[in-house]
């Protein structure tokens, strides 16, 4: 019988297949690789069938918790111990509500409880099943027990986070530390594999039309010329190997995803870089597209680099690899859990190997041998885990080669930017979320609320339009962090997961404007919208999503919801922490009001107004079904992904709270940094309040954005010194690539050609010098040889033959004379005999 | 007047062979030649029948002398008679009794 593990591995492996047999068979699939692209989609769609079939299973075995018994424990306030005034008064109050926020499901039941019985049910799996594991270590997949342990009257029971993990395959084991690829499912797990497959799945059927053209023996592609007189040059088309690397980016992407330890994450984690690198530099010939591909692989390097370290601070301070408990040893999240509940609980690490029971007893705990997890060492971890997310989700400070990467063919743009690269720092951030001290997560909310700030702006001088919606990708992925960083874990994944596709439906509506008009410079369109009306609408609905348009409180587009549960998060921030959560709130709302603002500039300069280049509008045609049908599926996602099914209460959001983690509540080292719980978020007094700040927000985003784009009323001026110069910084990105290659990639110049000159003048001429030597060596071994070697044999030769040639005047043939020595011989004898 | 004695015999011997080398050694003339080595095998039977005869201290061995000494002349006669054939051969190679014109074995 198929489980859950094998559906969903399966569905990992069709791309990994896909590409194998695109790589081997390429040339015998279909005329010109036409059968690449279909084999590649149906690899894709098969892999989206396996998922869907895995998230029945999952969610028949773990049924999504109703929106009724979800809210009311978020809505019963008064029976909280604890307000929100004198909590920070008083530390006793303190420390009983830092329990709910740390347990996040426990915040009732831990006042009835008390904090040492937290420790059975919260674990992501559980300790206390461990005992029952270890009696079958042979099982491969197993799932955490649900303990009815929440036996408080006033709420229902919270089992531990549903989990399913094991190992399929032991690659090494060196003494404790193993290995190995395996999978760790939870209901995050489950949702991001059904974004990415279904994402994909669509950009995949759209690429079979969008790149059709590379179906042709020969490209002539119009961006470069070259010869004299200048063409286009021409090359052969590339259908099957873009198809290829869709595969083996969708492949790296779930492999990332399914990972159950962090050796697993850094092999797909790096093999999604080198995807993006191949995929943005597709365009090989184009000097553009290639120094783009290496900008990207280069700046997610120096990502990768922190990324390193904070595996190996991790790896050093849990001492495993795995993130769930296994038969043989604690996982990392427990191993965290640990040392957070000590950190917070009395301040100082709890003595390792000691627990206590429910009873209140203290025993030795057989789970603990080790040392204690050190808090610096998780700090470090954390930090440079975000570092490699930094990279990869193009946050600021790294954030400079996504812009470039739109030299890349469009499909690939939506597929890094909605299912697969940029997702990868923000799941990982999600995924990492219980080893993450709250120092570390108040970094990634400043550094996500820097990108926010920063990308957005850009994103209104951008004259692009593949440009616009990457900076509005680098601007909503900065949202997402500075959600995950206040403790909206689920917010932050929401949003990540509904961004996903009303991001691709933006790129695949850019994909097509491109395609119809053939450039991506706003300043020649305008007016599109008669012709090519179905991107135009299903663009619009995009607009409409990221801007979060909808009917505040109670529904509205996808990005409504997820943008609204962020902002919350952030509105509660301001009641614990007044100052710096006042700043971050009224920023995001800011940031809120911007993407509101360049999106609605987007769809104004394309679609709205009198073109600006009738040229272009002349040769403008809607794109072919095949493109036009995965917008609208998108756009119908980009629309319904937020929403809750009525009744049941089921949907994306209470879906990803099922699969909460257990995390820090305050700061070790900066006890005044507490994070928010997020479930206080959901009561309807703040609810409400912040979906209608958020609506103002982007309503007035949405305003500005008429006036002076859709309706012309008003204009820049121009000619302001001031104005200009702003739009000046703006286009340029704040001149941050300039400082770049000020700081970083001119010194770097000048030190290779330093090391060229040193290598040119110093070593080369030291190799040629020893080169000499070693001749001159050899020449005079050489003449040795000729002479005192060959010499003496050729000479011995000589002489023999010449003594030869001297014995032969003595053979006379003359009898007489032989005769003659004979006598004389035999007369010498006898002499001799006869005297000697 | 002194006994003949062997050691006249000897002499008488000495003489013959020397006589014929000296004729080997000195005339080209084939012819001569085996004159010359008739005079040696001569002289070299003559010694073994002195020998015989005037045993010094081998008496049982008395007769074996004049026994090898007829043995020598039958196979001088033989001798002559390949000796000749050859000469004739010889001559009719080189058209010359000459043994220096056989000059085919110098090296």
């Amino acid at each position: 019988m198929l489980s859950i593990p094998i559906l969903l591995t399966i569905a990992w492996l069709l791309p990994l297949g896909s590409f194998l047999a695109i790589l081997f068979w390429a040339p015998r699939l279909g005329k010109h690789g036409s059968a690449a692209g279909l084999l590649a989609t149906v690899a894709i769609a098969a892999s989206f069938v396996c998922a869907l079939a895995a998230a029945s299973l999952w969610f028949t075995k773990y049924p999504i918790p109703s929106a009724e018994s979800h809210h009311p424990p978020y809505g019963a306030s008064g029976s909280q111990p604890h307000s929100q005034d004198t909590r920070l008064a008083d530390p006793s109050a303190r420390e009983s509500a830092s329990a709910p926020g740390l347990w996040t499901q426990g915040k009732a039941a831990s006042k009835t409880q008390g904090p040492s019985q937290l420790i059975l049910w919260n674990a992501p799996s559980d300790r206390s099943g461990s005992t029952e594991r270890s009696s079958r270590p042979d099982q491969a997949s197993r799932v955490s027990p649900r303990h009815e342990l929440a036996n408080s009257p006033t709420r229902e029971p919270l089992g531990p986070v549903p989990l399913l993990t094991g190992d399929w395959y032991v690659l090494a084991e060196f003494g404790h530390l193993r290995l190995t690829l395996g999978y760790y499912i939870d209901t995050l797990t489950i949702l991001m594999v059904l974004m990415v497959t279904l994402v994909a799945t669509l950009i995949h059927i759209y690429s079979l039309g969008y790149m059709h053209e590379e179906l042709h023996p020969e490209v002539s592609d119009q961006e470069i010329l070259a010869g004299d007189p200048p063409q286009p040059i021409r090359r052969p088309g590339r259908f099957a190997r873009f198809f290829q690397y869709l595969s083996l980016f969708c492949f790296s992407m779930l492999g990332l995803v399914l990972a159950n330890n962090l050796f697993m994450i850094f092999i797909f984690w790096e093999l999604v870089g080198i995807c993006s690198y191949l995929l943005i530099g597709f365009y090989l010939e184009r000097p553009q597209a290639v120094r783009a591909a290496s900008k990207a692989f280069i700046v997610n390097r120096v990502g990768d680099f922190g990324m390193l370290v904070g595996l190996a601070a991790w790896w050093g301070a849990a001492g495993t690899f795995h993130f769930a408990d296994s038969p043989r040893s604690l996982g990392l999240f427990s191993r965290v859990a640990q040392a957070e509940l000590d950190h917070n609980r009395t301040g100082q690490v709890v003595s390792p190997g000691i627990r206590e029971q429910p009873s209140g007893q203290v025993v030795n705990n057989p789970d603990y041998p080790e040392r204690p997890v050190a808090y610096g060492l998780l700090v470090l971890g954390g930090l440079g885990v975000f570092c490699g997310c930094v990279g990869k989700s193009a946050q600021f400070p790294l954030h400079v080669w996504l812009p470039d990467a739109m030299e890349g063919p469009t499909p690939v743009s939506a597929l890094i930017h909605a299912a697969t690269m940029v997702a990868a720092g923000v799941y990982l951030v999600g995924r990492f979320y219980p080893a993450f001290p709250p120092e570390v997560l108040l970094v990634v909310a400043v550094v996500g609320l820097a990108s926010l700030l920063l990308a957005g702006m850009m994103a209104l001088a951008a004259t692009e339009i593949k440009r616009v919606l990457a900076f509005s990708t680098i601007s909503q992925l900065g949202l997402m962090m500075f959600a995950l960083g206040v403790g909206g874990w689920t917010a932050g994944l929401f949003h990540l997961l509904t961004h996903a596709f009303f991001k691709a439906l933006l790129f695949l509506g850019a994909g097509s404007v491109i395609h119809c008009v053939g450039t991506g410079d706003m300043g020649q369109m305008g007016g599109l919208v008669r012709k090519i009306p179905w991107t135009a609408g299903t663009m619009l609905v995009g607009c409409l999503a990221i801007a979060g348009a909808g009917i505040p409180p109670w529904v509205g587009l996808s990005g409504f919801h997820s943008k609204d549960a962020v902002l919350a998060q952030a509105y509660l921030l301001m009641n614990y922490i007044p100052g710096i959560g006042h700043l971050l709130f009224s920023l995001a709302l800011i940031g809120a009001a911007m993407t509101a603002f360049y999106m609605f500039r987007l769809w104004y300069l394309v679609f709205w107004g009198r073109p600006r280049s009738l040229d272009q509008l002349h040769h403008a045609h809607e794109s072919p079904p095949v493109m036009v049908v995965p917008l609208v599926v998108l756009s119908v996602f980009a629309i319904i992904a937020g929403w809750r099914l009525p009744g049941l209460g089921w949907g994306i959001a209470p879906a990803l709270e099922q699969a909460r983690p257990i995390s820090f509540i305050s700061g070790q080292w900066w006890p005044w940094w507490v994070v928010p719980p997020e479930a206080e978020s959901h009561q309807d007094s703040i609810h409400v309040v912040v979906s209608w700040l958020a609506f103002t927000a982007a309503a007035v985003g949405f305003v500005l954005a008429t006036l002076f784009y859709g309706t012309g009323l008003f204009r820049l001026p121009s000619g302001v010194g001031v104005l200009n110069g702003l739009v000046l910084l703006l286009q340029r990105r704040f001149f941050i690539d300039e400082l770049y290659q000020r700081l970083f990639v001119a010194p770097a110049l000048h030190l290779a050609s330093w090391a060229a000159l040193i290598d040119r003048k110093i070593i080369d001429n030291l190799a040629e010098k020893l080169a000499a030597a070693v001749v001159a060596v050899a020449n005079s071994g050489d003449l040795l040889d000729r002479k005192v070697v060959d010499g003496s044999l050729v000479g011995l030769g000589q002489g023999i033959y010449g003594l030869g040639r001297q014995l032969r005047q003595v053979q006379t043939g003359l009898l007489r004379q032989y005769l003659l020595a004979v006598v004389v011989g035999t007369i010498v004898i006898f002499v001799l005999v006869q005297f000697l | 007047m002194n006994a003949v004695t062997c050691f006249h015999y000897y002499v008488v011997a000495c003489v013959l062979f020397v006589t014929g080398l000296f004729c080997i050694l000195s005339k080209r003339n084939i012819i001569a030649v085996l004159l010359g080595a008739e005079l040696v095998l001569n002289g070299a039977s003559l010694n073994f029948a002195t020998l015989g005869v005037w045993p010094a201290s081998m008496v049982d061995a008395a007769v074996d002398g004049q026994l090898l000494a007829l043995f020598v002349i039958v196979l001088a006669a033989a001798e002559a008679a390949l000796a000749l054939g050859i000469a004739l051969s010889f001559y009719h190679l080189h058209r010359a009794p000459d043994v220096d014109e056989a000059r085919e074995l110098h090296g």
